[in-house]
């Protein structure tokens, strides 16, 4: 069974007559040992699905489950959960140790056990000795690890991370999320986390939940969500640009780029088709389809290179991704051919008008 | 909220209206004709003119001798800062009736600049500007001060390196930031120098009368209630102008400036003009704060047969006051302290109470709230006393006889300083910081307790000081319904300096000197716990 179910729950902001929903009907449910990372753009609802589940929200309609138990009548400091805030949220009149030991002071544990489990949670967390430190003394990745020693010093039944590594910079937090998973699958740890950061997800999850407006998007595991995006949403969220409605019949889509070829039992009819850069081979210019080098950035060893297609100016710019050493200049002219491996037919046409440009958002974490 | 509210409507409303509606209304019903007729008297209109320019003169000097002490205690590091920056606050605190006294002692007959060199303007509006310069130095240093210390100069070296002087960077970078800062400085002290009592009792003689010792005239000497009740609305109005005014510069301030922490902006003077401007504050502030301080001392110690302590020693018999008490004016410190702490208790629950409402709450209506609370501030303590005396006198609300009749009124003028400190620090409280707590296991009232309480102790123990030190010096309230045989120590000073003689004179130095003490040691304490964040004060 599992650990926590979200059944049917919906949560909505603001006065009857300008209301927002901030969580639209959403079914959920993390196993034990489990790490679920929920995905999504601000605005998403993400934060406000822990605040339901840690009970700081109730929710407009639906049920939320722990170990089976309905939890609707269970305010905050009942439910055994844990919840690290996004900017941490240490209390500033306590040191380190007091901020580790408060969680174990409300569950009554006595001196000497308080002060084990505070050792033990610093040497975890990598703080050996930092116990009388004061809090605002520390650096950010530091209060970061406190704030994680803080959630976890009671053993909840529960972690969840709100952007748990989104105020660091880019370095630590890649270090960090590596150290993260290592020690929640030594523990045993059962964590829900939210993000707005993809690298940060596919990173630290057993699972993936991609979310939009209140809704999930697509579920499963990082490589699932990596290969097949569900919607179009998904595709661009993940930072992938290529995006655009196809007639698919039989191995090829009729595409504003002309002809592309698809794999085989790709779906068929009106559709939306994603080519990944990789697929998007830049040879020539005497074969394929005629374009110009627009612009060309820099991804730690690889290029990639926005292709113009001449003669055809309302044409969305295609991405191709090339080795720095092939990756050709800006303004010459080039032949492109597709990969059908490369070339996913997704499976609805769910946001029919969003294919101008992709949420800048999603486009910056990729 | 409603316990605030009650008090309010209970102990401030009803009074004030009761005596309002005493003046107003006859057996025919409302006598509205009577406000004009009162404001066509040319002694009103004289009372109302002097009350507004001296208002106005006080405000414009005590800005241009603060704003540079604002500016010196706010980017200089000197030795003795903290020191003198307590020192500069004693003044604010200090009873009207000391401060009155005080200046007496420097300008007034057989006053020091009398003996030195003939001088005396304890009769000019002089001695009334001086005193008011002095009340409201700290006022001015603390508002401006307090925001231009927490300003980052680097958005001035932006505007230096943007190509603009020095001057023209000062003039469209950090005058603006400080304007309704500096507003709401000058509101304050306008406010406090319009409702102006017990120094222009003192030092105004019969020439000179605010609004507020007219209203005193005529309700306890001349018993025109008509007329005292008119001013009284006149006062009201003025009053609630002020605030609204104040309100809403307040409001402006808060708009995003980005603040940084105050020790980092503040610098050891450099060159010989800055030195300059540190010596001349330091000057102006020892001219104006410490000598009139340092002159009530002397004089109290200053008796017939040379330096001592006769005066005090006198203060503890019943003899030799000749007449002037039913009990030695020595048992009036324990009078004050004893009402004093009783005020401070109500004033801290009230307004505890009241902010506490306000944080967790927002809109307009308490907005209102907010400025209700303010009211105290400025209407005038006169009316609130006498109110008490004709109103708390019948049952249910029979309190004339009782000794919490005192405190209640001293707690009204305690609240707006309780709320004023308690509500920047309550709102800076992380919501989500009690939510960190509740997710790890806190009940509500163990949030309470283990996360608000924490925060909010040291602007408690700050609001209870300040609740004390204005309970202390109450005077224009309390002169009404202090009984004869308890008197405080304001009603005790006032009355001796009302007798002639050398010793009345020297006795009531002396009781000052024991109220400024008392005072100065419960706010030097303050400063040790100050908050970062302690409001407008």
């Amino acid at each position: 069974m599992a650990l926590l179910t979200l059944s049917d729950v919906t949560v909505r902001f603001g006065s009857r007559a300008r209301q927002r929903t901030a969580l639209d009907a959403v079914d959920l449910s993390v196993a034990e040992h489990e790490i679920v990372c929920v995905l999504g753009p601000s605005g998403s609802g993400k934060s406000t699905l822990l605040r339901v589940v840690a009970g700081l929200r109730h929710p407009d309609g639906g049920r939320v489950l722990l170990d089976g138990a309905d939890q609707s009548g269970v305010p905050a400091h009942r439910r055994g959960v844990g919840l690290m805030f996004q900017d941490h949220q240490l209390f500033p009149q306590r040191d380190v140790a007091g901020n580790v030991a408060f969680g174990l002071r409300m569950r009554g544990a006595g001196r000497e056990e308080r002060a084990a489990r505070v050792t033990e949670l610093l040497d975890l967390v990598g703080l050996p000795g930092a116990g009388p430190r004061a809090v605002a003394a520390l650096s950010g990745g530091e209060q970061q690890r406190v704030a994680l020693a803080r959630a976890l010093a009671p053993s909840p039944r529960l972690l969840m991370l709100d952007e748990p590594l989104g105020q660091l910079d880019r370095g630590l937090r890649e270090r960090l999320v590596v150290e993260l998973r290592g020690l929640f699958g030594r523990l045993g740890t059962t964590v829900l986390a939210v993000t707005h950061d993809q690298g940060e997800a596919f990173a630290l999850a057993d699972r993936v939940v991609v979310m939009r407006d209140g809704r999930i998007a697509q579920s499963g595991t990082p490589l699932e969500v990596w290969q097949r995006p569900a919607t179009a949403f998904v595709a661009r969220f993940l930072g992938f640009d290529n995006v655009v409605p196809a007639t698919v019949r039989g191995t090829t889509a009729d595409t504003v780029w002309g002809p592309v070829p698809v794999p085989d039992g790709s779906p068929q009819g009106e559709r939306t088709l994603l080519i990944r850069p990789a697929g998007v081979r830049v040879g020539a210019s005497a074969q394929g389809l005629a374009c110009t080098v627009g612009a060309r950035t820099f991804r730690s060893g690889r290029v990639a290179v926005l292709l113009r297609q001449d003669g055809s100016g309302d044409a969305p710019p295609l991405e191709a991704e090339c080795g720095l050493r092939d990756a050709p200049d800006e303004g010459r002219a080039v032949g492109v051919t597709f990969d059908a491996a490369e070339v996913v037919v997704l499976d609805a046409r769910e946001d029919g008008g969003g294919f101008r440009a992709a949420p800048a958002a999603a486009k910056q974490s990729s | 909220m409603a316990v605030p509210l009650a008090f309010f409507a209970v102990f401030f409303a009803y009074p004030v209206a009761a005596i309002v509606g005493r003046g107003l209304k006859t057996g025919e019903g409302w006598q509205f004709g009577r406000i004009t007729a009162v404001l066509s008297r040319p002694d009103i209109l004289g009372v109302l003119w002097f009350t507004t320019w001296q208002a106005l003169v006080s405000t414009a000097l005590t800005l241009l001798v603060a704003l540079p002490g604002a500016y010196v205690f706010a980017r200089f590091d000197f030795p003795g800062k903290g020191v003198l920056r307590a020192l500069v606050t004693v003044p604010f605190v200090l009873p009207t009736v000391v401060v009155g006294t005080a200046f007496l002692a420097l300008l007034g007959r057989g006053g020091l600049l009398d003996e030195l060199w003939g001088v005396r303007l304890d009769t000019t509006v002089w001695a009334i500007l001086l005193a008011h310069v002095f009340f409201n130095y700290a006022v001015v240093v603390r508002t401006v001060g307090g925001l231009w210390s927490q300003l980052d100069p680097r958005q001035e070296e932006a505007a230096r390196v943007l190509g603009a002087g020095r001057l023209a960077a000062w003039r469209r970078v950090t005058l603006p930031a400080l304007a309704p800062a500096v507003a709401a400085a000058a509101l304050m002290v306008f406010l406090f120098t319009f409702t102006s009592f017990g120094v222009v009792q003192i030092l105004g003689g019969p020439a000179f009368s605010t609004l507020e010792v007219e209203i005193y005239r005529q309700t306890a000497q001349i018993f025109d209630l008509p007329t005292a009740a008119v001013l009284t609305l006149v006062q009201f109005a003025a009053v609630g102008a002020i605030l609204a005014v104040h309100a809403w510069t307040v409001r402006r301030r808060e708009s995003a400036l980005r603040l940084v922490d105050p020790a980092l902006t503040a610098a050891r003077p450099r060159g010989a003009g800055q030195w300059a401007l540190l010596g001349g504050v330091l000057v102006s502030v020892l001219l104006l704060v410490l000598l009139p301080l340092g002159v009530l001392v002397a004089r109290s110690l200053d008796g017939p047969g040379g330096y001592g302590f006769g005066f005090y020693r006198a203060l503890g018999s019943v003899e030799a006051s000749g007449g002037t008490f039913l009990v030695p004016p020595l048992e009036a410190v324990g009078n004050s302290l004893r009402y004093a702490l009783a005020a401070t208790a109500i004033a801290l629950v009230v307004g505890g109470l009241a902010a506490a409402a306000l944080t967790r709450r927002a809109g307009r209506l308490v907005r209102g709230f907010d400025a209700l609370l303010m009211l105290p501030l400025g209407v005038s303590a006169v009316t609130v006393g006498f109110g008490f005396l004709i109103t708390l006198d019948k049952p249910p609300l029979d309190l004339r006889a009782s000794w919490i009749l005192v405190p209640l009124a001293q707690a009204l003028v305690g609240v707006p300083f309780v709320v004023r400190t308690m509500l920047p620090v309550l709102r800076a409280v992380d919501g989500r910081l009690r939510e960190a707590a509740a997710v790890l296991g806190a009940s509500p009232a163990r949030v309470w307790r283990e996360v608000d309480l924490p925060l909010v102790s040291r602007a408690l123990l700050v609001a209870a000081g300040f609740a004390f030190a204005v309970s202390l010096g109450e005077f224009g309230a309390t002169v009404f319904i202090a009984r004869p045989d308890r008197p405080t120590l304001p009603v005790a000073v006032a009355r001796l300096l009302g007798r002639p003689g050398e010793l009345n004179y020297g006795q009531a130095m002396a009781l000052s000197t024991t109220l400024m003490v008392v005072c100065a040691v419960s706010l030097l304490l303050l400063e040790r716990i100050r908050t970062d964040r302690s409001g407008e004060f």
